[in-house]
């Protein structure tokens, strides 16, 4: 049997990688699957602690966050698409006519 | 423990071969079966060695299908277009496989069967979440078909895998909602318990099948199902005279054999479920744990291996039947427009299947149900 | 979940999500993150949420991660610079170190929890689609019911983001390219 400690362990990196994505990409795509990929890991944790102290709540957090992550994918998506319409480019620095 | 591990290699090793032959046989009807409806001959050469010719043997094409065309297939030359991912070129057609074949794990081909002091569940993986790994590994075919059209670095193959994978989306929630009645209706994902469920008779002699419970879902999951194998009337994917074969355009030799294999074994896997879910599975009719039961009292009890044979025969004789029907509805109906396959899908049958999930359900509570 | 199952599971999903983040190819970015998925998803299974798992391939690798590979085929975006790019390689590099170091420091908590490190058993039926419908529609049924109306929202606005008006895809195209990524290049260059 695999203690609730390793999984835990898998969800810090799968956490920590999803933030190194989010920083050392520039491309608006993967820094969303990065952003998707700590969801995920965060998932992982729930799961893992609802089993440890015998409760269903972490899955139904699970069940909740799978359903945010869709309605998120289709607008973020959405967002994506009509950004590249406007500006011809899904490069995070080349969508700065906001910044300062 | 090892004699478990041996059961259930059998176990595996008889649903991959019986697949992988009933796509032969389904290949072989769709030659000579088109050739009926076309009033064509059909392939009727091959021969080994003129030993059919010169014992006047009639010849039905049959090595034509299981011999000549396989060989000829495989060792064709295994063409990759300049430009393409060759990694996921080669994988594409595997990826589209291996989801469609491991879903067959699941298919109840009988009941218990008992050797001895051993008790052998002829369902090949025993899951009591049946239907949802059937949605899942479903829902994983779109890739190779989808990376396949990509991976080539062709247009029309592009714009195949894209029709595809959209195709297969749209079609999918269809057969969802088709596929959760028929869960709501049996109160469960377990497919052996759906098989189970439809035993005995109504009236004294019509069999309790789910087809008289669900008819809607059978339309549903019957059309959404030859939807999601790529088939005429909605073969949009690969129609072949406006994008050249569609997503397996630059596929040649032995993995276009993958592809077709996939095809083939999809029309399977649909006269599986649509068996298991509306036509009681291994049931065959008035058969029961001791043998027959005829209405109007006539009784012919049988041992357990006996009843385990006919289980085992009455399921597969119904998937045959299930993938002839649809073979016979590719030859026979012209093909849709995209616009026409997209609003059929979301427009006719994702609404009609709401509506059927929820008068199921409210038929289920007002009967009772839990 | 025997060890040598998980540590398996575990090195396939770091090797996918490593894959997401490292590859240039959007498409093999979107495949690592579907083969992480999975892996979760099996993870799950292994962990008692049967329903879970299935739910997170169904849902996450049968339709979500396919909507991606829609909009990358439909944006044409060809493979870019990796993590090449953009930001100086040090500061980079500085934020990859900031997030191990965030690994690191969970490492460190989760080590001084000692109850995780105990293994307890479950009943059979946990994690079953019934427990899991039990708890939804008893103690979380606002919070489903309101998912719904999500759902609703994120649809209507999705198709409201993504839809070209008519007239309006000639005016953009009549629009000169403010920075196309040739653009960007250019200036650079001059730069």
């Amino acid at each position: 049997m695999t203690p609730i400690i390793d999984y835990m362990a898998l969800s810090a990196v799968l956490f920590a990688i999803g933030v190194i994505g989010v920083l050392i990409r520039r491309n608006v795509i993967v820094m969303f699957l990065a952003i998707e990929l700590m969801l995920n890991a965060v998932n992982l944790a729930f799961v893992a602690l609802g089993r440890r102290i015998g409760s269903m709540d972490g899955q139904v957090i699970v069940f909740f966050v799978m359903t945010v992550a869709a309605a998120e994918a289709a607008v973020g998506l959405a967002i994506i698409i009509s950004m590249f319409r406007n500006r011809e480019t899904v490069n995070a620095d080349e969508l700065n006519l906001l910044r300062w | 423990m090892t004699i478990e591990l041996v059961i259930g290699a059998i176990k595996a090793v008889v649903i991959v071969l019986l697949v992988l032959g009933l796509t032969t046989l389904m290949l072989w009807f769709e030659r000579k079966g088109s050739a009926l409806i076309q009033d064509r001959i059909g392939a009727n050469r091959a021969d080994v060695l003129g030993l059919g010719k010169r014992f006047g043997l009639p010849n039905f094409g049959v090595i034509n299908t299981v011999l000549a065309d396989p060989i000829k297939m495989f060792t064709k030359e295994d063409f990759v277009p300049d430009g393409a991912d060759r990694f996921l070129h080669g994988l594409a057609p595997f990826l589209a496989l291996f989801p469609i074949i491991i879903t067959f794990a699941v298919a109840p081909m009988g009941d218990i069967l008992r050797i001895g002091k051993y008790e052998i569940d002829l369902q090949p993986a025993n899951l009591d979440v049946a239907a949802l790994y059937v949605l899942a590994t479903i829902g994983i075919g779109v890739y190779g078909v989808a990376l396949g059209g990509w991976a080539s670095n062709n247009r029309w193959a592009l714009l195949g895998g894209i029709r595809a994978s959209a195709q297969m989306i749209s079609y999918e929630i269809a057969m969802s909602l088709a596929i959760i009645a028929v869960v709501v209706t049996y109160g469960t994902l377990d497919l052996q318990q759906m098989c189970r469920a439809q035993g005995g008779v109504w009236f004294g002699f019509l069999p309790r099948w789910g087809i008289l419970l669900q008819p809607v879902s059978f339309l549903l999951l019957l059309i959404s199902g030859m939807a999601e194998s790529k088939r005429v009337p909605f073969d949009l994917p690969e129609s072949e005279s406006e994008l050249v074969a569609g997503y397996f355009t630059e596929y040649s030799g032995g993995k276009q054999a993958v592809f077709m294999m996939t095809d083939f074994a999809e029309v399977l896997l649909v006269a599986v479920l649509i068996t298991v879910f509306f036509f009681g599975g291994w049931q065959a009719p008035w058969l029961y744990r001791d043998g027959f039961h005829f209405p109007g009292g006539a009784s012919w009890p049988l041992p357990n291996l006996a009843i385990a044979i006919l289980q085992f025969a009455a399921f597969w004789i119904k998937v045959i039947i299930f993938s002839c029907l649809q073979i016979l509805i590719r030859w026979t109906l012209p093909r849709l427009r995209y616009d026409q396959l997209m609003r059929l899908g979301w427009k006719g049958l994702v609404p009609l299947g709401l509506l059927n999930l929820v008068a199921t359900a409210f038929v289920v509570v007002a009967a009772g149900g839990k | 979940m025997p060890q040598w199952l998980f540590a398996f599971l575990a090195a396939l999903a770091i090797i996918g999500a490593l894959g997401t983040i490292l590859q240039r190819n959007l498409i093999h970015c979107v495949l690592g993150f579907a083969l992480v998925l999975i892996d979760l998803g099996v993870l799950f299974m292994g962990l008692g949420a049967v329903t879970v798992g299935f739910l997170q391939i169904i849902v996450y690798v049968g339709a979500i991660m396919v909507l991606f590979l829609f909009v990358i085929w439909l944006l044409n975006v060809q493979a870019d610079t990796g993590v090449r790019g953009g930001a100086s390689l040090g500061l980079k590099l500085l934020g990859a170190i900031a997030a191990a170091a965030l690994a690191a420091e969970l490492f460190v908590i989760f080590s001084h929890a000692p109850k995780l490190r105990e293994v307890r058993t479950i009943a059979p039926s946990f994690g079953s689609v019934a427990t899991l419908a039990h708890v939804l529609f008893s103690r979380y049924l606002i919070a489903f019911e309101t998912t719904s109306l999500l759902l609703l929202a994120s649809i209507v606005g999705a198709v409201a983001l993504a839809r070209r008006l008519a007239g309006q895809s000639a005016a953009i195209a009549a629009l000169p390219p403010r920075s196309s990524a040739r653009a960007a290049e250019a200036r650079r260059e001059v730069a």
